[in-house]
């Protein structure tokens, strides 16, 4: 009985909720239909735009030293929130730069790895039994260790070196810039990315280093390959890899496999896992989730930027929602006769709420402005901010979401100012 | 003279809570008929200023009703008593009210922009409205730039642009001096003379007097006297 009540109680519950959807969404179109065919009338004469835009903007523009204090705490909040955000998106994508390079369709790592500068090594036998298993095509090892690089000008800088043998599978420098691929075949050559020159006390291309005690010639340059560990790599074939870096000739770090033409990569996978003894295969799409996770959540460095993130957004409502609520003070008279003459709620709400858009559309501007500034001359540094589109997008309505949540405290008051009062003032 | 546009009946309204709490209005009775001008008259704290609230439907009664052109205000929401507001009253204050940020055209339009009427004709509609209060050649000039009168005048234009049946005026002549006094009456007297609407005025000023159709004296909350025009005793 109890269960047939209950089911009855939920079916009723979303009923209602569908109704309420269908209202809403109804509701929504015929807003939309009005506004459209307003605008149609504005555009083409028929109608005069409403006055509550022109009181918005005088009440807005009437205090310009308040206007100032509202723009200026938009904008300092905007440009946090964005450098952060910006930053958040550069460690995201740096943090699985290699993974995306690297044409492969599985990845073997040791059991347990948490992210690709995770240096721990597989045995060769691991490779033999990853080819036993149908649907691998090629298993090729790629290894990824930290070395000590000798600076010309005394001491040393650690690198992180990914040593891979020149194969379609392989991992090799991208962005180019200086030198050829196939010099990388030439006996110690290495190549490294130009933002590391100075770490690295080289002054380029042809330059003589020491990697370990061992000799390396630059043959090839990059540009933007970077890690965010601000350790620059530095990429060389497989076995003077393991030379520099003190590792025997059957290790690895990882294996690329390249399936077979018509294989399911998900069971392959399946099959590879339970074939490896101390190794675990991972599509690049969950190689790529397991090092943001770790990176970015694991290591508290995501955390950071979101919480200075959500600063900003906290200061920046402070502010907003301060200036609205005394600019709706200093106006509440004015308000309070709006009232009296019948002006409804929402009109008054959208008096106050296009204040609020108009103090965001000035605010979001100035500070998309100092944010692509912020872009241009972090591009060559070690972890560059990055603003895509989309962030832009979203950072745009969150100011937007943050400018109308800021007007609440300022309609609260409005709404609890009674009209009577016009005849006491 | 018409139909009443506003009724009270029976009205009694506290204000204040607790031990501060006291009857402002005690059963108050009056009509406001289109086509006359009435004052209102009483000394200070006698209910003048509550009376004009509850009759312009901004603070509901405690006991009694009250109908705005025929239609009760009992029992309604207070979006519902700003489209009564909007629709069938016009308000003049003491303080006149202005946006100080809008021209006198603009605030005039204010009372038909609250309506959702945004018309090319509301532009014709508010300079007819600047022509009747004679202020046709300060249409683009802001409230600072006026005169308390002119001031006055533009918050009548924009109590009447609206086609309210009931103009409800606070004090309009306090702040003004003789002459623009005699003026801003003439107009409200005006108003009323054709013929639809009512026009109620609370007022201190005796200079006022020769315009009244009725005057209604009210002294601690409660109609003490109903006069016509030469003291005559009249309806209330």
């Amino acid at each position: 009985m109890t269960r047939v009540e209950f089911i009855s109680v939920s079916r009723q519950g979303l009923r209602d909720g569908l109704c309420r959807l269908r209202e809403f969404t109804a509701r929504m179109l015929i807003y939309l239909w009005r506004g459209a065919a307003f605008a149609v009338s504005l555009l083409t004469g028929r109608k005069i735009a409403p006055l509550f835009f022109k009181l918005a903007a005088r009440n807005l523009f009437h205090d310009r030293l308040r206007l100032a204090a509202t723009i200026a705490g938009i904008v300092f909040s905007m440009v946090l929130v964005t450098v952060q955000m910006g930053l958040f998106v550069s460690f995201r994508t740096m943090v699985t730069t290699m993974i995306d390079h690297a044409p492969a369709d599985l990845w073997i790592m040791p059991l347990g790895t948490k992210c690709f500068e995770d240096p721990a090594l597989l045995d060769e036998r691991e490779r033999f039994r990853a080819l036993s298993v149908p649907g691998v095509a090629e298993a090729v090892p790629v290894l990824v260790s930290f070395a000590q690089w000798h600076i010309p000008s005394g001491g040393t800088t650690p690198v992180l070196l990914i040593g891979s043998d020149r194969n379609e599978l392989g991992l090799q420098p991208w962005n180019i810039v200086d030198g050829d691929l196939y010099d990388l075949a030439i006996p110690d050559a290495i190549a490294v990315d130009r933002s590391y020159f100075e770490r690295l006390g080289t002054s380029g291309l042809g330059d003589t280093v020491e990697i370990r005690d061992l000799k390396a010639k630059i043959r090839l340059v990059t540009q933007g390959i970077r890690s965010f560990t601000t350790t620059p790599y530095v990429f060389t074939p497989l076995d003077r890899a393991r030379s520099y870096a003190a590792i025997s000739p059957n290790k690895a770090t990882y294996l690329l496999v390249r399936l077979q033409t018509g294989a399911n990569a998900e069971s392959v996978r399946t099959h590879l896992n339970q074939t490896l003894a101390k190794a675990e295969a991972l599509t690049p799409d969950a190689f790529r989730s397991r090092s943001r996770s770790f990176w970015l959540f694991g290591t508290g460095a995501g955390a950071a930027l979101f919480a200075g993130a959500l600063l900003g957004m906290i200061v920046g409502i402070v502010i907003v929602a301060q200036t609205l609520y005394a600019s709706t003070k200093e106006f509440s008279n004015e308000f309070a006769t709006l009232r009296a003459i019948g002006s409804s709620s929402q009109y008054i709400y959208a008096v106050i709420i296009i204040q609020a858009l108009m103090s965001a559309a000035i605010g979001f501007s100035v500070a998309a402005a100092i944010g692509k500034v912020v872009v241009k001359t972090t591009a060559d540094t070690a972890l560059p901010v990055l603003i895509p589109a989309g962030l832009m997008i979203s950072l745009f309505l969150l100011t937007v979401a943050m400018c109308v949540v800021s007007a609440i405290a300022a309609i609260v008051h409005i709404v609890r100012t009674d009209p009577a009062v016009v005849f006491t003032r | 003279m018409s139909d009443p546009v506003v009724e009270a009946t029976d009205v009694v309204k506290f204000l204040g809570q607790g031990a501060g709490r006291v009857r402002a209005l005690r059963g108050v009775s009056l009509s406001l008929n289109g086509g006359e001008l009435v004052l209102l008259m009483g000394p200070s704290g006698s209910g003048k200023t509550t009376l004009l609230s509850v009759l312009g439907c901004m603070l509901s009664p405690n006991m009694g009703s009250v109908r705005v052109c025929g239609r009760a205000t009992a029992g309604l929401a207070p979006e519902q008593l700003a489209a009564l507001r909007r629709d069938h009253i016009g308000f003049v204050f003491q303080s006149y009210h202005l946006f100080p940020t809008l021209t006198a055209m603009d605030n005039i339009r204010l009372a038909l922009d609250v309506r959702g009427d945004y018309s090319r004709r509301v532009i014709e509609r508010a300079k007819e409205a600047l022509a009747t209060v004679g202020l046709s050649h300060k249409t683009r000039s802001y409230p600072l730039q006026l005169s308390s009168g002119e001031q006055q005048r533009v918050a009548i234009a924009r109590a009447i642009i609206g086609d309210a049946a009931a103009i409800l005026a606070d004090e309009p002549t306090a702040a003004l001096d003789s002459e623009n006094g005699y003026a801003v009456m003439s107009i409200l007297a005006n108003i009323a003379r054709q013929g639809t609407r009512g026009v109620l005025v609370v007022t201190h000023d005796p200079r006022i007097l020769p315009f009244a159709d009725r005057i209604i004296h009210i002294e601690d909350g409660r109609i003490v006297r109903g006069t016509g025009n030469g003291g005559t005793s009249a309806q209330i």
